[in-house]
């Protein structure tokens, strides 16, 4: 008994090594950070210990405008992207010629380099000297004035970081909800067949309950990637995120080490925390929601 | 309601370039289920008796032939508009709604001229549970039943919409040898109370024989033979009946007949008139056999297995197909355990003759005793 223990630690070590050296210290590290006041970094000394980093990122108004928009990248790309996948994934489990070429299609996304998807997109919305951009030429088409979507008002820059990002996060749930879909005992669906049950029924009442795990899974890991969001800001907008309005969390607490006005890890910190905290509450809400939802 | 099975057939299209043949499930299916019968399906797995239950049920298209409830041609209608109930192998139980929502269902489906109150659901959905005796689980989830008890729900599922028809797929496969027990009386008295015609699916004999009033067995998608139990028992079409129904298995021997006698290995054992010279399959059941010290069929004793009621000998024959063969007689009967030979002669009643070519069975008439002296 006490031998096996031992064992399981030794075999345990290199793995716990390597957490608290790459997870946990650093992990303490931001909590010490965030408290040191005046951190000076080329001294590598403090005036005091206090909660005035927390107010100076708070009071910033480069930080309320990244939160503001990772708030909305969250609350509009989660669902919409969600609501999309399990749309395709009905679609693709319901066809059965050609669906392995359209799964291969649906999932490109997902293999497809962020920074070369940026660029693409820079070529649809972008208008350049020579020409308004292919989404552009469709509005004016359609009679509508061309738009600057990159460099242009705030909710047009948001449409295409909000776009850019359900397309870019669709594939993985659509790999998620499909293999889901397929995973119904397709008995559930003769008994249904024999009773003669409608299909908005079998959805509401069968599909979307049995696979309501998975969705849950989808939105739970999709609110924390969209908080975690950055480089899809990038890829579109450059890294001077803060001066094109379209700055996130994350991307703030980039500048705040390495960025141009850099070199403030105290700062840094403090709004990663406040990031933690935010993720925290939001995905413990999720968690509550879904285990009353789901009583399987 | 009577069912009626015309030329019933299924094919389903070759599985791929590299076997583009059709696959023959179910092959002329001809059948007529009595109104009010419970029939069993029986047959070895993949003998496509499955696919005709779904034929039946109409969650598959028959390739040919036709299908008739009553005078009803049911063959291209929905399944929803049989007015069949289905109980499937995993009882397909939903398993985010309770026991009363899972009855419930079905009835919330109805629509126009059929739609229920609340207040008719309600009583319906209680007069399926107490008929399946879970008026008491209602408000559980599936999970939280055992296999016996699931089975009563989806049987109450089945039933809640008063159908004309009951299927059964398997319904006592997936559960433990003693509840099966209870399980095939329960569907027995539920399907005698409420007069349903009723078709199960089995692949075990002695459950289709202990609660069907007749049993149809199948092969390679053909229709074998159909009949009482016991008739079928007792008079098997051909070869593969023979051996599929009957615990213990029956002995099968190579014989010849000659001069309208049975030879098994140049010992005549039994006389059979009115078969014409020929080799054939002989099949005897079990308790076919007699204890009898000149007894024309002489084995090489190997063991012996009391069981109480009964005692069953294990012995070896040089014209048997099987390794041994096994006989089964009253334990008052004494045997010599010490013995290196058994003698037996044979009941005709349970001797079976078959052709060696066709496997068909080759009747003959029985006379008054066996072909050994007296009895």
């Amino acid at each position: 008994m006490n031998r096996n223990h031992k064992k399981a630690w030794l075999y345990l070590l290199p793995a716990l090594l390597f957490l608290i050296f790459f997870m946990v210290y650093p992990l303490i590290d931001v909590f010490i950070y965030s408290a040191e006041e005046g951190f000076n970094f080329a001294s590598q000394s403090y005036f005091g210990v206090g909660l005035y980093n927390f107010s100076y990122v708070l009071h910033d108004p480069y930080f309320l405008q990244a939160v503001q928009n990772t708030i909305i990248l969250v609350i509009i790309t989660v669902p919409v992207s969600t609501g999309l996948a399990l749309l395709i994934s009905l679609g693709l489990s319901s066809i059965k010629p050609l669906r392995d070429l359209y799964q291969t299609i649906y999932f490109l996304p997902y293999v497809t380099n962020t920074l070369a998807v940026g660029l693409v997109f820079m070529i649809l919305f972008q208008p350049t000297e020579y020409t308004d951009g292919l989404v552009n030429m469709v509005i004016e088409f359609f009679g509508g004035s061309a738009v600057d979507f990159i460099d242009g008002p705030y909710w047009a820059k948001m449409f295409v970081l909000c776009f850019y990002t359900v397309w870019i996060v669709l594939p993985f749930k659509i790999l998620v909800l499909t293999s889901a879909l397929a995973s119904v005992n397709p008995d559930y669906y003769k008994a249904a067949r024999v009773d003669g049950t409608p299909k908005w029924r079998v959805f509401t009442k069968i599909t979307l309950p049995m696979i309501s795990p998975m969705i849950f899974y989808l939105v739970i890991t999709g609110f924390i990637g969209a908080f975690k969001a950055y480089s899809d800001a990038v890829a579109l907008f450059g890294t001077d995120l803060n001066a094109a309005g379209m700055n996130t969390i994350v991307g703030y607490v980039y500048d705040m080490l390495y960025g141009d006005s850099g070199g403030y890890p105290s700062y840094a910190s403090a709004a990663a925390i406040i990031l933690f905290a935010i993720v925290l509450t939001v995905t413990c809400i999720n968690l509550l929601v879904s285990s009353r939802k789901i009583s399987r | 309601m009577k069912i009626m099975l015309k030329n019933l057939t299924k094919k389903f299209p070759g599985r791929s370039r590299k076997h583009p043949e059709d696959v023959i499930a179910v092959n002329d299916f001809t059948c007529e289920i009595p109104d009010g019968e419970l029939v069993g399906l029986l047959g070895p797995s993949g003998c496509g008796k499955s696919t005709t239950l779904n034929m039946i049920c109409g969650l598959e298209d028959a390739s040919s032939g036709s299908i008739f409830f009553g005078d009803e041609n049911v063959t291209a209608l929905a399944p929803e508009l049989r007015g069949v109930g289905m109980v499937f192998q995993n009882y397909a139980l939903y398993p985010h709604l309770n026991v009363f929502k899972n009855i419930q269902f079905p009835l919330e489906n109805l629509k126009g001229k059929e739609r229920l109150s609340k207040g008719d659901m309600k009583s319906r959905v209680l007069e399926a549970a107490r008929l399946v005796q879970i008026e008491d689980l209602l408000d559980r989830k599936p999970r939280e039943l055992s296999g016996g008890q699931q089975q009563r729900v989806a049987i109450a599922r089945a039933l809640v919409k008063m159908p004309r028809v009951l299927l059964l797929d398997e319904p006592l496969s997936n559960l433990d040898a003693r509840l099966r027990l209870q399980t095939r009386e329960e569907i027995r008295k539920i399907q005698k109370k409420t007069g349903i015609t009723t078709v199960f699916v089995t692949h075990d004999q002695e459950e289709a024989m202990s609660i069907c009033d007749r049993i149809a067995v199948m092969n390679h998608g053909v229709l074998m033979q159909e009949g009482r139990p016991q008739d079928v028992y007792d008079n098997p079409a051909n070869l593969f009946v023979a051996r599929f129904l009957g615990t213990p298995p029956i002995n099968v021997f190579h014989g010849t007949v000659r001069d309208e006698t049975l030879f098994l290995n140049q010992a005549p054992v039994l006389k059979v008139k009115g078969v014409s010279d020929q080799d054939v399959i002989v099949g005897i059941r079990p308790e076919g056999f007699l204890l009898k010290s000149d007894g024309p069929l002489r084995c090489h004793l190997e063991r012996i297995e009391v069981m109480g009621r009964d005692v069953s000998i294990v012995s070896t024959h040089s014209a048997c197909t099987g390794t041994s063969l096994r006989s089964i007689i009253s334990s008052e009967s004494r045997v010599d355990t010490a013995a290196a030979e058994v003698c037996f002669s044979l009941k005709p009643g349970k001797v079976f003759l078959f052709s060696a070519k066709t496997e068909e069975r080759i009747s003959f008439e029985i006379p008054g005793q066996p072909l050994s002296k007296g009895e």
